[in-house]
């Protein structure tokens, strides 16, 4: 049983980063969800599994550890918030840039190529200034 | 007293109810915000001064007893840093009611900003490690609004980053929370101290460093720092301002809470600390130093400044640790009020843009000045409080013989002086270089600042001149903290007395 929740839990760590590493959102969000899925799982693996659930009463022992679940389910709540901030945002993204794919930073490529930025600001200057001459 | 610990957190989520529900007039919601932050700045004072004498405060949530329920505890740690939290807090929400573009024109503004006050207080005084979660995811949330209020695309697209790193270190921390729990049993953080002490060595490593890699990622430290400078810019002045103060050093506190309380002394990553601090340091320094924006500047230099807190910490020295109480304070400060000048140079050019701002000290004399102290203070230069909190990092450093990321330290000390001025120079010295050029992104300049922008300003850098006039009073309650923080058993006691 523990094997198999492990092996899910992998499997769910492993395609969720991948699908976190792709250029487009929508593939971000879902590898995010995957994600999360890995991490809940794995908690409710911790403490005593594979029992009842604590209802009505009995022997302690008999049941399954109720903290466990608790946690889960408050991980599941947080991340269903956040997912559906993501997927509003990921729209909000789409109706600004008809585009799904992360745009690169603007500042950053500035940077980057700083030279080139301010060579192709003196262009257009000029090119601006030819235009209002002509 | 016991009701003061849980205040800082109850309080501020009904005023962010009762904000939504006076929504329709603004006046009312900023009346409920100001009370709200002001009442806040009373409780933790008075908090400080309780558990300063008396010890850490315990309140159990609902009257569950320690292992069960969820417990909140401030000791001189968290008491002392959600006062300085909810200073900063009504300065910069004080601020963004000012401000023209920011606060005026959404109507959930001053509730989520609520949400992220009552976050970061329970972020600070909670004693149980799944609740340090939720306080987190609490705080986030708030920042991800907060970040986004203005849907403009590149707020959405730096906003996304955010908001997708965040995540993954939640979900991170709730994978260690998970093998915490299937190791220990427990999420108490009094009881996890105890418990972890008897897991198998390379155990009580591996959790140490899963840990420190979760609140690195807060905290923005090497090489988990890259989301920082990208995000915080593109938010409104006095969002950014709150985010550089407070939510980094959350992160850090995090990082000091969990090392000092949870691991016994043979498990902690000192050696990775150090080394991540040393590369933190001169990483983030050479970043600002290849900026052009001043928000951007700011940023980098806030992960420059993490490092240091992380040495600090790394030498797990009562010195060390008290250092970096004291620089805590101090940064959540001079680095607020920095962001805050960087609003007002914003607000009266309508750039932030160092090659398009210039000659501000003839139209400005007087942000000058304060720009001039706050940002002497951040490099360190004494008689301000930057210079006593560096000194005692490096004394303890030089104590605990890591001389090499001691001169580290110094040396990107003398860059951040460099960062610092080139801003001065730029911004406030030398004419624009290219005022009329790719406009824009340039909005008309404003003139001069509102009253009610300059006003917390004017307070904040007064406080950081105060932190450094009254360094020794501080100083001393911080080498206390140190000790406590050094030596759990207090804490521990006052968990899980019976």
């Amino acid at each position: 049983m523990t094997v198999t929740l492990a092996g899910v839990a992998a499997v769910l760590f492993g395609v969720g980063s991948y699908l976190l590493l792709q250029r487009t959102l929508s593939r971000i969000i879902i590898g995010l969800g995957l994600l999360t899925h890995g991490a809940n799982i794995l908690l409710i693996t911790a403490g005593r599994r594979g029992r009842p659930a604590l209802v009505g009463r009995g022997d302690p022992g008999t049941f399954a550890d109720p903290l466990p679940q608790a946690l889960a389910l408050t991980a599941i709540v947080i991340t269903f918030g956040v997912t559906s901030l993501l997927l509003a945002l990921a729209y909000r993204s789409w109706l600004l840039t008809r585009d799904d794919e992360v745009q690169d930073d603007v500042i950053d490529r500035a940077v980057a190529r700083h030279d080139a930025v301010e060579e192709e600001i003196a262009d257009q200057r000029e090119l601006v200034a030819s235009e209002e001459a002509g | 007293m016991n009701w003061l610990v849980p205040t800082p957190v109850v309080l501020p989520l009904i005023g962010a109810g009762v904000s939504i529900l006076v929504g329709r007039s603004r006046l009312a919601q900023r009346v409920v915000g100001i009370t709200v932050l002001s009442l806040l700045v009373a409780v933790a004072a008075v908090l400080v001064v309780v558990v300063d004498r008396d010890g850490p405060v315990v309140v159990e949530a609902g009257g569950w007893a320690a292992p069960m329920g969820i417990t909140l505890i401030a000791d001189r740690l968290a008491a002392v840093l959600v006062l300085v939290a909810e200073v900063t807090m009504l300065a910069v929400l004080i601020y963004a009611i000012g401000e023209p573009r920011t606060e005026r024109n959404h109507v959930g503004f001053q509730s989520a900003y609520l949400v992220l006050a009552a976050g970061v207080a329970a972020s600070f005084l909670t004693g149980d490690l799944f609740n340090l979660f939720v306080a987190f995811e609490m705080m986030l949330t708030a920042s991800y609004v907060l970040l986004t209020l203005g849907g403009r695309h590149d707020q959405v697209r730096s906003g996304m980053t955010y908001i997708v790193i965040s995540l993954i270190a939640s979900t991170l921390f709730v994978t260690a929370l998970a093998l915490l729990y299937s190791a220990t049993g427990t999420v108490n953080m009094a009881q996890l101290a105890q418990r972890i002490a008897e897991l198998p060595n390379g155990v009580q490593t591996a959790f140490a460093v899963l840990l420190l890699v979760v609140f690195g990622i807060k905290a923005a430290i090497f090489p988990l720092f890259f989301w920082l400078p990208d995000s915080y810019p593109t938010a409104p002045s006095p969002i950014t301002a709150v985010f550089a103060g407070i939510l980094t050093k959350v992160g850090v506190y995090a990082i000091i809470r969990t090392q000092l309380v949870l691991f016994p002394d043979g498990a902690r990553p000192a050696t990775l600390l150090l080394a991540t601090a040393a590369v933190t340091m001169v990483v983030g320094v050479l970043g600002a130093l290849a900026q052009d924006d001043l928000k951007r500047i700011l940023s980098f230099t806030i992960v420059s400044q993490i490092g240091y807190m992380v040495m600090g910490l790394g030498f797990f020295t009562t010195a060390g640790v008290a250092a970096v109480v004291y620089s805590l304070v101090h940064h959540i400060v001079v680095k607020t009020a920095l962001f805050l000048i960087g609003g007002v140079i914003d607000h009266t050019s309508g750039t932030s843009r160092l090659s398009e701002v210039g000659d501000l000290v003839r139209t400005a004399p007087r942000l000058a000045a304060m720009f001039l102290i706050a940002a002497l203070s951040l490099a360190g230069i004494p008689p301000l409080s930057g210079f006593i909190s560096k000194y005692a990092l490096v004394d303890a450093g030089v104590a605990a013989h890591h001389l090499p990321v001691v001169a580290v330290s110094l040396v990107v000390s003398l860059l951040t002086l460099f960062s610092m001025i080139r801003i001065w120079s730029a911004v406030f010295w030398s004419p624009a270089e290219q005022s009329a050029g790719d406009a824009g992104v340039r909005r008309p300049p404003a003139g001069s600042a509102p009253l009610a922008m300059m006003l917390p300003t004017v307070a904040l850098v007064a406080c950081s001149i105060a932190v450094a006039v009254a360094a020794g009073p501080i100083y001393a309650f911080s080498q206390r903290t140190a000790r406590d923080l050094l030596d759990p058993s207090s804490y521990i006691t006052a968990v899980t007395r019976p």
